[in-house]
């Protein structure tokens, strides 16, 4: 039998706030055990969460960035479960009313096409603690740090409609597009700070109801996501096709083994007791804020990528890559600013720009080149002072030391040859040392035509303006 | 609404409270009582009353991103059983 998957998402972002949502500690990431934290965040008796503006104003900027309604009147809920990371025994989220519901996100498939997947809900809540339970570090016992303990989340919770790994991983790789570049969060999944759980389920293809479903956790990255659905759809198929029944479950990826393993059953667990939060009081979000956060919303990237072809007019695929990043766009246009063509710009990017990125594994913040550097290296291909192998040779200086392009183009004598008289004798040159070359040339081997430019370009050091070099080759030849 | 002395074991657990038999009755018969005293509540029609949260007017309290200062961590963990350097230390939970 034939099946298809049914997964759900639901992803945590951390919210990048100066201070948590609830009270004034730092949310700084690495700092001492326990060092951040206050009665209000380590749960002690008496105190009173007072909500972080900014905190409402990011995930609202989520919500109208994946098209969902905002809600004018919504209220905090006590989510009680008992673990040492939870010092107030509750977490305070949202449930029955919350910020933001029913949007969507397109994303990009790979053979082009797009999808809508629907998000049900966007949700504010706070962190949990940090628990350490390596016996390394813990021994017998399990460590617990604060730190994170209030630090703003929103959870994310998409609508069942992928159906595949793949599908996953792209609907992940734009939910990180879309808070990077609002700026609400740096989408580190390796650091946590997005984090994803699934609910997978699979059932024949063709079929409208819902197979029984599990949860897979702990998929610390992209690759790992798309990793641990593969196995979990795998598993429940080779299940149900030798006879056996689905158990709803929550399962743990392990990242090494390559396997998700069913989590020792939490007592109770899902038995949450919900009831709205009466430390807080409820939130009413004014038309006229939404329209405030919606002016200062950022060019998002769909809209971005699709300026980029309508503007610089290079291909769908290159504004695809260089929307990718809000700051390596903004490295394009900023390049864009000082070399008009537009093209060879994007080519410079896609290419050189992103290999040396890749090899550093650094980001473009980090690129030792700026795009005005960059802009004035490529406008001397353009006014063709140097060929583009020179300006690779001059691109490799430029990661090297602060110099200006043209001042190294000066320095290391790089500026190319195009004076026709000079090519000419050096064409002579070497026509002259290779008659036997010559001879197969003119007795139809024109292969042999790449032997000569390469000798040219030998004798010039690789400065002679290649199309010149094959104007004045092929006269001379043919002669 | 009788509440029966499986759903209030199901409750102690929840709250990790551990109760002998006899206190299980006596908690059931005493959480009943209270039940029947608030049933009588539902004698009043509110069916077109919208489910009340807060008893105030007041909404939107909050206050700017503004980072204050934390606790020392020694007082932090002043109440703390154990403690490992800067850590809670408590019991081994999962795994």
């Amino acid at each position: 039998m034939q099946y298809e998957a049914v997964i759900g998402l639901e992803v945590h972002a951390q919210l990048l706030t100066d201070s948590k949502i609830f009270c004034g500690c730092s949310t700084r990431f690495g700092a001492e055990p326990n060092s951040q934290t206050c009665p209000v965040c380590l749960g002690m008796p008496g105190v009173l969460p007072v909500l972080n503006e900014r905190a409402v104003e990011f995930a609202i900027r989520m919500g109208l960035a994946t098209n969902c309604s905002i809600a004018s009147f919504s209220r905090f809920a006590r989510k009680n479960y008992f673990y040492p990371d939870l010092p107030k025994g509750y977490q305070i989220s949202q449930y029955e009313l919350p910020l933001c519901s029913n949007g969507y996100v397109d994303i990009e498939l790979e053979d082009g096409t797009e999808k809508r997947i629907g998000i049900i809900r966007i949700h504010l809540e706070e962190d949990a603690g940090k628990s350490i339970h390596d016996p390394a570090l813990a021994g017998e016992d399990t460590l617990v740090d604060l730190n994170r303990c209030g630090v703003p989340l929103i959870e994310i919770v998409s609508a069942p409609d992928l159906r595949t790994p793949q599908e996953a991983y792209a609907y992940l790789v734009r939910l990180k597009q879309l808070v990077t570049y609002l700026g609400i969060c740096d989408g580190n999944m390796e650091e946590g700070s997005l984090r994803c759980d699934a609910n997978v389920s699979v059932r024949p293809v063709g079929s409208d109801t819902f197979g029984v479903k599990t949860e897979v956790k702990n998929m610390n990255s992209f690759r790992n996501v798309e990793r641990a659905l593969t196995y979990e759809i795998n598993r429940q198929i080779q299940v149900l096709e030798s006879g056996g029944k689905i158990v709803q479950e929550t399962l743990l990826w392990d990242a090494n083994e390559g396997i998700a393993r069913p989590m020792r059953s939490k007592e109770e667990a899902h038995d949450y007791r919900y009831f709205p939060e009466p430390d807080l009081v409820p939130l009413e979000v004014s038309e006229a804020w939404i329209e405030k956060i919606k002016a200062d919303l950022p060019e998002l990237p769909r809209a971005r990528k699709k300026r980029f072809v309508e503007q610089y007019k290079i291909p769908v695929y290159d504004a695809g890559v260089l929307t990718m990043t809000r700051e390596l766009a903004d490295y394009y246009e900023a390049i864009t600013q000082v070399c008009s063509d537009f093209k060879m710009v994007s080519n410079w990017v896609m290419g050189e720009v992103l290999r040396v990125l890749n090899e550093r594994k650094i980001d473009i913040a980090d690129f030792p080149i700026s795009p005005e550097r960059l802009g004035k290296l490529l406008n001397l291909i353009l006014n063709k002072t140097i060929s583009i192998n020179i300006a690779k040779t001059v691109f490799e200086e430029m990661l090297q030391s602060d110099a200006e392009p043209e001042a190294i183009v000066e320095e290391k004598g790089l500026a190319q040859v195009s004076d026709r008289g000079l090519i000419e004798e050096i064409v002579d040159k070497v026509i002259q040392e290779n008659p036997k070359q010559v001879e197969q040339y003119r007795g139809g081997k024109t292969k042999v035509f790449g032997y000569f430019v390469g000798q040219v370009m030998r004798a010039t050091r690789g400065k002679a303006n290649p199309a010149i070099v094959n104007e004045i080759l092929k006269e001379k030849l043919s002669g | 609404m009788a509440i029966s002395i499986q759903e209030v074991q199901h409750i102690a657990k929840l709250a990790k409270l551990t109760f002998t038999e006899a206190e299980l009755e006596r908690f059931t018969r005493e959480l009943n009582k209270i039940l029947e005293y608030v049933e009588k509540l539902n004698e009043l029609d509110t069916s077109n009353v919208e489910p009340l949260s807060h008893t105030t007017d007041i909404h939107n309290v909050m206050r700017a991103d503004e980072v204050k200062p934390s606790l020392p961590v020694d007082e932090v963990l002043a109440n703390a059983p154990s403690r490992e350097g800067n850590f809670f230390k408590v019991p081994k939970v999962v795994k």
